[in-house]
Order: C-alpha cells, then sequence, then structure tokens
C-alpha cells in the first residue's frame, strides 16, 4: 500500500514561509491499495489537493474520519468526488449517542457555516458509524477503536496482506495517568498500534507546552514516542504538529525525543508530500 | 495483549486522582482495579494482585445491615450497576481484614461508552466516621 501525507498540520491551518516543509494543510492521509481502492484518513484541509490528484475513472472512494473536530473536517466539501456523482463515496466516522453521522457533519456542512448543505452534495454519498469494530474495504481489514481524545474519537488500524499502519492523530493516552507509559491493557490505543509497521501518531506539544494544555487531547512528542516503544512499532511519523511550531523547531522536537528516549523503530517527520511504500 | 476499552482506562485514571475509595468491576464481576484509598480497606496493594477474580475479592467482605443481617449479593449497589445498568446507593456495614466492622456509604454505576456497551460499573464508598 502506499501511504501519501497531504496536510499534517493540526488545529488550524498554517501557510507560511515558517512551515514550507511540514506544511499548512492540516490532517489527512490516503491509502492507496494495489487493486486501486483508495483509503482517506480524514478530511482536514489537505483533501483538497488529493481530490484534484485522483486517477479519472475512480470509481469508489472511503473516507475514514477520526472524529469530527474542524480540523479534520474542513476539507470535506472542497474534496472533488462529492461533486462528481460517478464516484461512490462512504464516509465512516464515531458514533455518537447522541446523534446519527450524519446530523453531526451537517451541523459544519450547512448554512450559516457553509453555503452548501451535505445532502446537496453527491447523490452517491453514504455513511457509516463506528466504535468499536473490525470491518473490510475492498482488501483493506480495518480495525477502529475508541482513544482517548475530547468527544468521541476512534483510530484505526488497517491492515492488507501482512502489512499495518496505525493511524492516531489526535491522542492524549497519557491524560490523567500518574505515571505513563503504563501496562498495554491500561493504555489507550495500544491494541490499534501493537506491533504496527508503521504508526501515524499526535506529537503536537513539547513537554512544557503539554502541561498548561492537558486534556486538549494531544500528547507531548516524548510521550508520543514512548508509547510507540511500548507498541513496538517499527516505523514511527510524528505528525498533527501544533500551527504554532515553525519547521526548524518541529526539527527540533523530533530531535531531542530521539535523544531523550532512544527509539528502536525508524523515525520519518511527518512532511506534507512524504509518500510511503508498505508491502506491495 | 488485550486492551481495557478507553471509558475503562479513564475511569482508572480518574480513580487514580480521588481520594475517595474506589473499584472498577469488568462485566465479568472481576475486580480489574482498586485505588489507594480502596487498598486502606482492602488491606491489598493493586500492585501486589493485579485482577482479582469475582470468586475471591467478593468472599473478602461480609456486608451486613445495621442489626447484623447478612446482605445478599443481589441487594449490593455493585451488582445492581453491573446487572441492570443503572445507578444504586446503600449505606450498610462491612467487616474489614481486621475483623472490625465499618459502616459506609456505597454508590456504584454502570460504566456504558460511546459504543453504548456496558464496559464496567465503578464503586465509590465513603466511610461514616464513629465515635466510639
Amino acid at each position: 500500500m502506499k501511504i501519501s501525507l497531504w496536510g499534517t498540520r493540526g488545529s488550524l491551518a498554517s501557510p507560511g514561509p515558517d512551515t514550507v516543509r511540514y506544511g499548512g494543510n492540516t490532517s489527512c492521509v490516503s491509502i492507496e491499495g494495489p487493486d486501486g481502492s483508495w483509503l482517506v484518513l480524514d478530511a482536514g484541509t489537505g483533501i483538497r489537493n488529493l481530490g484534484q490528484n485522483l486517477p479519472a475513472d475512480l470509481k469508489r472512494v472511503d473516507i475514514l474520519l477520526t472524529h469530527l473536530h474542524m480540523d479534520h473536517l474542513q476539507g470535506l466539501p472542497f474534496f472533488a468526488p462529492l461533486r462528481n456523482p460517478e464516484v461512490e463515496t462512504h464516509i465512516w466516522g464515531p458514533a455518537s449517542t447522541m446523534l446519527s453521522l450524519k446530523e453531526r457533519l451537517q451541523r459544519y456542512v450547512s448554512p450559516p457555516l457553509f453555503p452548501v448543505s451535505i445532502r446537496d452534495l453527491s447523490p452517491t454519498l453514504h455513511f457509516h458509524e463506528l466504535s468499536i469494530d473490525m470491518f473490510e474495504i475492498g482488501k483493506f481489514c480495518i480495525i477502529s477503536q475508541l482513544v482517548i481524545h475530547p468527544n468521541p474519537t476512534v483510530g484505526y488500524r488497517i491492515s492488507l496482506n501482512d502489512k499495518t499502519v496505525t493511524y492516531l492523530p489526535d491522542h492524549e493516552p497519557m491524560l490523567g495517568a500518574r505515571t505513563f507509559p503504563r501496562s498495554p491493557e491500561w493504555t489507550s490505543g495500544y491494541a490499534l498500534a501493537d506491533g504496527a509497521d508503521l504508526l501515524i501518531h499526535d506529537t503536537q506539544f513539547t513537554n512544557e507546552e503539554h502541561q498548561s494544555r492537558i486534556g486538549f487531547g494531544h500528547s507531548n512528542i516524548v510521550q508520543a514516542f514512548e508509547f510507540a516503544k511500548l507498541a513496538e512499532v517499527k516505523h514511527f511519523v510524528p505528525f498533527h504538529h501544533d500551527p504554532a511550531h515553525t519547521d526548524d523547531q518541529i526539527d527540533g522536537m523530533i530531535t531531542d525525543a530521539v535523544q531523550e528516549t532512544h527509539p528502536f523503530f525508524d523515525i520519518t517527520p511527518g512532511l506534507e508530500g512524504l509518500t510511503l511504500q508498505l508491502g506491495d | 495483549m488485550a486492551q481495557f476499552e478507553v471509558e475503562v482506562i479513564l475511569a482508572r485514571h480518574l480513580a487514580e486522582n480521588l481520594a475517595l475509595p474506589m473499584f472498577i468491576v469488568d462485566p465479568e464481576g472481576n475486580l480489574i482495579f482498586f485505588n489507594e484509598p480502596a487498598e486502606a480497606i482492602l488491606g491489598l496493594r493493586f500492585g501486589d494482585t493485579g485482577l482479582l477474580p469475582a470468586s475471591e475479592w467478593s468472599t473478602m467482605f461480609e456486608p451486613v445491615e445495621k442489626d447484623g443481617k447478612p446482605i445478599s449479593p443481589e441487594e449490593l449497589p455493585l451488582v445492581i450497576a453491573m446487572t441492570h445498568s443503572h445507578p444504586a446507593h446503600k449505606g450498610f456495614w462491612i467487616k474489614d481484614l481486621d475483623n472490625n466492622m465499618r459502616q459506609i456509604e456505597l454508590t456504584a454505576f454502570p460504566v456504558i461508552g460511546q459504543s453504548g456497551r456496558l464496559s464496567a460499573a465503578v464503586a465509590i464508598f465513603w466511610e461514616v466516621p464513629h465515635e466510639d
């Protein structure tokens, strides 16, 4: 599978000269299978560029939303397949005990926040609600599980043949814990990340920043590295960069985290435009 | 390794930060966590015991009414929370590990996460002080 990062920023799009390498678009990752199937992880502003680069003969695309915070949704109405009735589009996202997924999405994709209503988008749009589920899309085997982040939020474990990628862009597994990391069964997200070939994980804050933002739902980078060590992943991509961090600052955060945690896995900084190949 | 659901993990994190004794029980009745204030009453440390099967921990106390009449399991708040998925409260007496009778007020509630499934039940209790 081919994994491409179209948006790696957290919280707020932040284009500018200081964010050229890591990029300014918010969360969006695509996974292309060898059979031409496409998964899209989150619909941040990066999804617009992805929509411009999909094959012209695309018949189906599946968007897997981790949660419905704005930085993971803002690009959705700008995703080209939603204006093409020839493309069957499926949106998967966390269930809520209060409102359906479609009703919650409608809150953003409707006036006065947006001029077009979700019902005016593609007639071939389908919604699927998730909590702790295992399901298949084409040849992809996918597990979703709720993780620690404000409001219902899932992470995804996506496997194809013998390769697995785990996507946890917004995750604060250390919230309220007296010590971290702790045993696997008491660690949010562990079952999703366990032994993954590739982990894309929230590294938004420095330790110092995190002290004043506990409960915001994001990891400090050192604890994210510790989580990856606990899960014994093979390859780690720091992701969901803080909008206030410049390229140089993120470089420095990763360097410091490596020196502090001595990871045994490969690390590739989460740059917008990065493409990784996993297996076929 | 199996992982507890996120609401159970958060319940433990809450327990660790409370000064009140708190138990967490899984849907099978196993005692999966108790905090430090609960350790003082149980006379056991969670770090030493880990998970305690229902058959083990449920016999540790002898819950009775004020007049010494035994309380059946189905009357206990934690059992009600687990079997009926609704909160329950009761005041009663227990015998601790040193054979001292202690009066407690106990509130139990089911933990039902966004999946809509019962994933645990929590009991928080207060010891009623007595003047001897």
